[in-house]
């Protein structure tokens, strides 16, 4: 076996390993609560859409996945908004404590979130903001945000200075010169940007949950509803998951270029 | 590297970023550095003990216990990930189709909510529901992550690779794709063996995003919680009672903020030192570009 | 602002960072430092200098807590004392 086909081999054992555990939650899905209880089936042989027609017929659930998106979405607008001028500005000046201010922002990620969730709750109900989604999307920027100004820091700093000069001399004002210019030029910087910032708001549960009782819940903290006096409804859990699984895979699809592209500029 | 103009009016592009972050960092670690100085008994009865907690708490066995567990875990964690991250961002194909399939196929672990990843390997590893758990039994070794301390803690170290692995291939691949294909070129007219290519031109300049990568594994692994807490509760025994479990249990089940606070402060500083030392080694490698 | 819990000695500390914070802004803005390298190993700023303190500062006095029963005084000169060093040599 010559080299070439050996790393293909090691990448599809690799990716197989990747997509075992998730099939086997995509099948379970697919399965009645007997079947899962019964005995191992490696494919499901009364194939039921029972689980998702729970699912999507019971609003407490689906509503878990409309929360969800709307303080990602939110976290992922307020993220871009705040964070395109502070990486700009990281990327082209010195002024005071511009390394102190940068360890200071990557540093809150590093806080054990148990014990600081009881003040974060505390904080955001003296503010009057508890089970909203943007309280939700504002405590998530506590990690989105450092994390895009790095990303894009990156990236603007792969545009030369001579592009900002040539503009100002040309009677651009900052702003103009900003948005019509600058942010085209670093457009894969933004997708990749946003993808991340999907990401980690996306899996995040902690913060979701103790910021949210009912009006707000993501459908992370929906799923511990599965847990009955019967024991875990095991299909229901896994359809749950499976629904979960695919906001995710629809956002990498369509910004999959942005990505590759991005990763090639060699930042990330 | 472009000459950075000194100009402090900077600050005001920054300004923003940096009321919404102080917002959410600076209100709660400022309260639980309060609550670290006294017992708490509710919201208007609080006794202030001084240093009180934080002795008792460097001197807790237990706790001492499960800090150990965590750097034990956080460096099995490490040197699982890291090496297999670098081979798999060795056989990621470069160009065309395939290169951005792969790199989506490779991401999709970490687009999976993390209570989610707890739930597909408690359903893939249980004994009698799980194809894995049911695999091994089968393959006559007696495993049972629910009552076998053991297995849960290689069940849990196994999840966290299958989870997290793909952050470092990605993460490589991208320094693999910054590397000028001269350089390649170069090593070809030198005939140079595989290894040399890696080790002489790939490895030092995978150097740089390696340290991003184990940082943020380190900080990631050194706090694991939610994954963990779906799949074992922390048991069998406290086999996989991770730190922010310990901490959880503590504020929140036994009610001892104080303590619990005091602990978490002192975890804080020695994930603070460590990330410093990242950092500063982050910076010393940007400046010796 | 109840559930802060404030206490009268955590306030001070505070009060006291935020006043070096302030201290080290203005005296930045009036006579920029210069990266310098002493005995630490990398080159450092004042900025570096007082983080590389601060930080030292609170694991000497866990370092206190943990192996020693003294009061927490004998601690805090020994910290000023080090930062002391780290300002004038590091």
């Amino acid at each position: 076996m010559d080299y070439s086909m050996r790393k293909k081999l090691g990448l599809a054992l690799y990716i197989v390993f990747l997509f075992i555990p998730i099939y086997w939650l995509v099948i379970m899905s697919f399965k009645g609560t007997e079947e899962i209880l019964g005995g191992l089936t490696l494919w499901p042989h009364d194939f039921t859409f029972d689980n998702y027609h729970t699912i999507f017929t019971d609003s407490t659930w689906y509503m878990g996945y409309v929360n969800s998106m709307i303080y990602v979405s939110m976290n992922m607008a307020i993220t871009l908004v705040v964070a395109l001028p502070a990486a700009y500005a990281f990327s082209r000046y010195r002024f005071i404590g511009d390394t102190h201010l940068f360890f200071w922002l990557l540093s809150n990620r590093m806080a054990p979130p148990a014990v600081f969730l009881l003040p974060f709750f505390q904080l955001y109900s003296s503010v009057g903001l508890f089970d909203t989604h943007i309280a939700v999307a504002l405590a998530h920027c506590l990690f989105t945000v450092p994390l895009a100004v790095w990303i894009l820091e990156g990236f603007m700093s792969g545009v030369p200075r001579e592009v900002d000069e040539t503009a100002y001399i040309d009677g651009y004002s900052f702003p103009k010169f900003f948005l019509r210019i600058f942010l085209p030029m670093i457009r894969s910087g933004i997708g990749v940007t946003a993808f991340f910032c999907f990401m980690f708001s996306w899996v995040e549960l902690l913060f979701a949950r103790t910021l949210t009782s009912v009006d707000a819940k993501p459908i992370a903290a929906i799923m511990t509803r599965t847990v009955g006096a019967a024991g875990i409804d095991w299909g229901l859990l896994a359809a749950a998951g499976v629904l979960t699984i695919i906001p995710g895979v629809l956002v990498i699809w369509f910004v999959r270029n942005h990505v590759a592209k991005g990763f090639a500029l060699g930042r990330v | 590297m472009q000459r950075k103009v000194r100009d402090n009016k900077a600050w005001f592009l920054v300004l923003p970023v940096f009321i919404l972050v102080a917002f959410s960092a600076i209100v709660p670690i400022m309260t639980v550095v309060n609550y670290s100085v006294q017992d708490i008994f509710d919201q208007n009865t609080a006794y202030f003990v001084g240093a009180e907690w934080y002795r008792e708490m460097l001197r807790n066995p237990a706790l001492l216990d499960s800090l150990g567990r965590q750097f034990f875990f956080s460096f099995s964690v490490l040197a699982i990930e890291v090496p297999l991250g670098i081979a798999i961002a060795l056989v990621m194909p470069t160009k065309g189709r395939m290169a951005a399939v792969s790199l989506i196929l490779v991401a999709i672990p970490l687009l999976i909510p993390w209570n989610v990843v707890g739930t597909i390997w408690q359903i893939f590893s249980r004994a009698d529901i799980g194809l894995f758990g049911y695999a091994v039994n089968a393959l006559g070794i007696d495993y049972n992550y629910t009552s076998d301390p053991t297995a849960a803690w290689l069940t849990v170290l196994l999840m966290d690779v299958w989870h997290w692995t793909p952050l470092i291939a990605l993460l490589c691949y991208s320094g693999l794709r910054a590397i000028p294909e001269a350089f390649y070129q170069a090593a070809r007219i030198d005939r140079a063996s595989k290894w040399a290519i890696f080790r002489h031109i790939q490895l030092p300049r995978l150097k740089s995003v390696l340290v991003i990568g184990v940082l943020l594994r380190f900080m990631d692994s050194f706090m694991i919680y939610t994954e963990p807490f779906v799949l074992t509760g922390g048991g069998p025994g406290n086999s996989t009672t991770f730190l922010s479990q310990a901490l959880t249990q503590m504020a929140i089940g036994q009610f001892d903020i104080g303590p619990a606070a005091a602990f978490s402060l002192i975890y804080y500083l020695i994930v603070l030192l460590v990330c410093y030392a990242f950092f500063t080694a982050i910076n010393q490698l940007d400046k010796a570009k | 602002m109840n559930w802060m819990a404030w206490t009268g000695v955590t306030a001070t500390f505070f009060s006291v960072i935020g006043c070096i914070l302030i201290f080290m802004t203005i005296l930045e803005i009036k006579s920029p430092t210069l990266e310098k390298k002493g005995f630490l190993p990398i080159a450092t700023t004042r900025g570096d200098k007082l983080f590389i303190s601060l930080i030292s500062a609170a694991y000497i006095h866990l370092g206190f807590l943990a192996l020693v029963d003294t009061v927490l005084w004998v601690a805090l000169c020994i910290s000023i004392l080090w930062s002391a060093v780290v300002f004038r040599w590091g």
